[in-house]
């Protein structure tokens, strides 16, 4: 369970779709502005409980607790073999030969 | 208790700017098109040297200037006897927070710090979030950046994705929202509730802040090679980089001509949620190349002190498969490992290039850094996992959204030129539009500045129906 202290994530929703902007296209209208954003506990408290947390910044922020969201995962992706041959093509031309790229 | 309604806070975004930029732009303001444009780039009261010694204090700027001689054999082996200019490329990302917008948000960061702010609120999903937050661990303020950073799945565009930890490196609070232009809604709230200074990417110091690029590729330029480079190409998005660039370049009496480039999302809607993770640029697009240069203005400032269209001499687009390509050819032929939105005014430049007789040189004036989440390969793996059709082939059949196609060979690399002509008139309809009524005699010369045109154009353009 979460303790007071933790550094969490937090969501909430900014604006349901009938609030949004009335220049958003369909399919953005369609949907809520949704907002995430990461801070310290300011109490115990559990994944989908209304909690409040103090932010980087020093700030109060009220939303749900969320689960995770707290590791950076983003990586440099699956391998694009094109890429391989983009530098085979451009070594060739510039040097000549086999590049073994 | 203060309404905090969509309609209500919108409504009271003259007062929350004009508190939170400590500047008051109604006095450069005419009462209707025209405006006092240099009047207000000369209120902040800094001179280019004074600049120049804040840049330094935050260890910004001065970066290398460096000839990519693999790139103009490559070139030249793609051009004509005779063709092929010589291309140089401004080593941006080597500034503390890896790219421009250092120096931009050096300025903005100072001024806060000086006028007493305790914190600096921005909103951007770029590098410029990751250049406030630099900038503001040194000086010891709070950080805020707010940013687009998910699709309504909660899918994060991964350049965005890494942008918020480079954020968070720097002890930036960042909060990311779902794709919308409310996310300004949001921006002002925050304005509001902190009492922070906005580190607009648009207000004069952010623009004086690249005067420095400017000046110093004149300056570094003629050490290295006794004269002025014949062509700069900078990468346009709000339109900031290139003003920044081009009034440098002028400061040191330099008249080298300044381009444009964008990479071309044509057809993808900016505020669509559906669209959003189908593109694979999040900045130096047409998507804000375009509006920002016809009409400055929209930005979040009364008045942008990025106005594009009074510097630049030529417009060019590239596809996103040229950008990937000239990205990972910087890489395999100079050993250069940069972020590729960086990169398309390096592929713009290789096109113009292989038209340019070999002994003149084109200066691209940035690089920026690259990483997990913003490197080609992050980008282009991500675009196949969402469906985008990878392939070799003719960069003139990619459709922005459905597919990225690679040049089969490097000769397909061909930037297409822009209408700038077109852009001029649209800019005058905007200005128009905006300030409804007839179009006065202090206009006119506004205006001509405003497109670098000359006075029978805009006169043409006045008289047509608005």
């Amino acid at each position: 369970m979460p303790k007071q202290g933790d550094w969490v994530r937090i969501h909430s929703v900014v604006l349901s779709p009938d609030q949004r902007a009335p220049q958003v296209p369909e399919d953005t209208a369609g949907v809520p502005l949704e907002m995430w954003v990461k801070g310290y506990l300011t109490e115990d408290a559990q994944v989908g409980d209304a909690v409040t947390v103090r932010t980087a910044a020093g700030r109060l922020a009220q939303g749900t607790l969320t689960e995770g969201g707290l590791n950076y995962t983003h990586s440099f992706g699956d391998n694009v073999p094109e890429l391989r041959q983009v530098a085979a093509m451009v070594w060739d031309r510039v040097f000549g030969g086999d590049s073994h790229a | 208790m203060r309404d905090n309604s969509y309609q209500a806070v919108m409504a009271r975004r003259p007062d929350i700017m004009k508190a939170a930029v400590g500047m008051d732009y109604s006095r450069f303001e005419s009462g209707g098109i025209a405006f006092d444009y240099e009047g207000m780039m000369q209120a902040p009261g800094l001179s280019l040297q004074e600049i120049e010694a804040i840049q330094h204090s935050y260890a910004i700027g001065n970066t290398p200037l460096i000839e990519l001689k693999n790139i103009t054999a490559l070139a030249r082996a793609c051009a004509a006897p005779g063709k092929g200019a010589r291309i140089f490329v401004k080593d941006e990302a080597s500034n503390p927070s890896g790219s421009f917008k250092a120096r931009r948000a050096a300025v903005s960061v100072e001024m806060a710090r000086r006028m007493g702010y305790k914190g600096v609120v921005t909103a951007t999903s770029g590098n410029y979030g990751a250049a406030v937050a630099s900038c503001a661990a040194k000086a010891g303020l709070r950080c805020i950046v707010v940013q687009e950073c998910f699709d309504s799945h909660g899918v994060g565009q991964p350049e965005i994705v890494e942008k918020a930890r480079k954020c968070e490196a720097f002890g930036a609070e960042v909060l990311q929202l779902t794709v919308g232009p409310e996310l300004f809604y949001v921006f002002l709230r925050l304005l509001e509730e902190t009492g922070y200074f906005n580190a607009s990417l648009y207000t004069p110091y952010a623009i004086l802040g690249i005067e420095t690029l400017g000046a110093e590729i004149a300056r570094q330029f003629r050490t290295l090679e006794g004269r002025d480079p014949d062509l700069v190409i900078a990468t346009n998005a709000g339109g900031g980089n290139l003003t920044g660039t081009a009034r440098g370049l002028l400061h040191e009496n330099c008249a080298t001509p300044v381009a444009a480039a964008s990479v071309s999302l044509h057809g993808l809607h900016m505020a669509s949620d559906t669209q959003f993770n189908r593109k694979s640029f999040t900045t130096g697009h047409t998507g804000f190349g375009v509006p920002f240069s016809t009409w400055p203005d929209r930005s979040d400032v009364p008045r942008s002190a990025g106005r594009p269209l009074r510097y630049l001499h030529s417009y060019h687009t590239v596809t996103q498969g040229e950008v990937f390509f000239m990205t990972e050819t910087l890489s395999r032929l100079e050993g250069m490992e940069r972020g590729p939105a960086g990169n398309t005014s390096l592929a713009a430049a290789f096109s113009l290039a292989r038209q340019m007789p070999s002994d003149q040189c084109i200066v691209v004036q940035e690089t920026e850094y690259t990483g997990a989440g913003k490197h080609h390969n992050a980008q282009l793996a991500f675009a196949r996992s969402r469906g985008i059709d990878i392939r070799f082939g003719d960069p003139r059949d990619e459709v922005p959204g459905q597919s990225i196609v690679l040049p089969r060979a490097p000769e397909l690399i061909q930037a297409q030129e822009a209408d700038l002509a077109q852009m001029r008139r649209s800019l005058i309809r905007n200005a128009r539009q905006h300030f409804p009524g007839l179009v006065r005699p202090e206009d006119i010369p506004f205006l001509m500045d405003e497109t670098r045109a000359d006075e029978a154009f805009v006169r043409a353009q006045c008289e047509e129906e608005p």
